[in-house]
């Protein structure tokens, strides 16, 4: 029986400059910020960074691995606040925890979750709203 | 503001795009690549990541980013708010298209931030996803 602040297994997960062009194959988003050092820096950005999707997209992972099912995953939302700078050659890690915050009436349960580079958050109001875990 | 744009062609989700996008994410979960393991958690068929519709809904909101009556510099594009709520989960076998509305469009500390709403539906008209994002264009460097 899941309660309100309950932890789930925190996890890191590498990412380096062929995962990023692997997803902008996979997600159709090939803006080159995501790729091209050069492009990056041109627009004022410190170097290619993740696309804020990819980060998203890793931080529910501790999640889904925590109920089993992803489709478990009802709502989940998250605002970008930090760009996940990504060099080459070399990687970033990002660094995921979460604890429920609140159990629903309909037996929903709200998960925060916290995602860190390099002990900086890159993720705010980050929250999945979930079937717990039988 | 207020705009909506025409539903976008329909989009068949297969096994082996969710395979392709469960590997860009680097995620084994055996429900995005194996049938058998999906149906045992009550699927019909593989199940897609909870953030898959993305995979539509960023073709869908190219319709407002290269609108030619939006003046949008795209290298100045970046993506501020994201969230998805499903009313269940992408299947694999799914035929969906998407309608994305702009919801509003304000100015934040020289930023312009657009917030747009994409339902995602089955060509049978059945809600599947709405996802609501929120992107900015990051105004000229000080």
């Amino acid at each position: 029986m899941i309660k309100v602040g309950d932890e789930l297994p925190a996890q890191d997960f590498p990412v380096t400059r062929a995962d990023l062009v692997r997803y902008a194959g996979a997600s159709g988003d090939f803006n080159p910020i995501h790729w091209n050092e050069r492009f990056a820096k041109s627009v004022g950005l410190p170097d290619v960074i993740a696309h804020g999707m990819f980060t998203m997209a890793t931080a529910v992972r501790v999640v889904t691995d925590w109920v089993g099912d992803p489709g478990a995953v009802v709502e989940y939302g998250v605002r970008f606040t930090r760009p996940v700078v990504v060099p080459y050659p070399g990687e970033a890690t990002i660094t995921v925890s979460g604890s429920v915050r609140e159990i629903r009436e309909d037996g929903m349960a709200e998960v925060d979750l916290t995602a860190t580079v390099d002990g900086q958050t890159v993720l705010a109001k980050a929250r999945a709203v979930v079937k717990p875990p039988a | 503001m207020g705009k909506v744009y025409p539903a976008t062609e329909p989009y068949l989700v297969s096994r082996e795009k969710i395979r392709e996008f469960a590997d860009a994410i680097n995620d084994a979960n055996p429900a995005y690549r194996s049938a058998d393991a999906a149906r045992e958690l009550g699927h019909p068929d593989v199940v897609a990541p909870p953030t898959f519709p993305i995979v539509l809904t960023i073709p869908a909101g190219h319709q407002l980013l290269f609108d030619p009556d939006v003046d949008i510099d795209y290298g100045r594009v970046v993506h501020g708010e994201q969230r998805f709520e499903h009313a269940r989960p992408v299947h694999a076998g799914d035929r969906l298209h998407v309608v994305v509305a702009v919801d509003g469009v304000r100015v934040a500390a020289g930023n312009e931030l657009i917030t747009t709403r994409s339902e995602v539906r089955t060509t049978e008209g059945e809600l599947v996803v709405t996802a609501f994002a929120t992107i900015v264009v990051r105004g000229p460097e000080k």
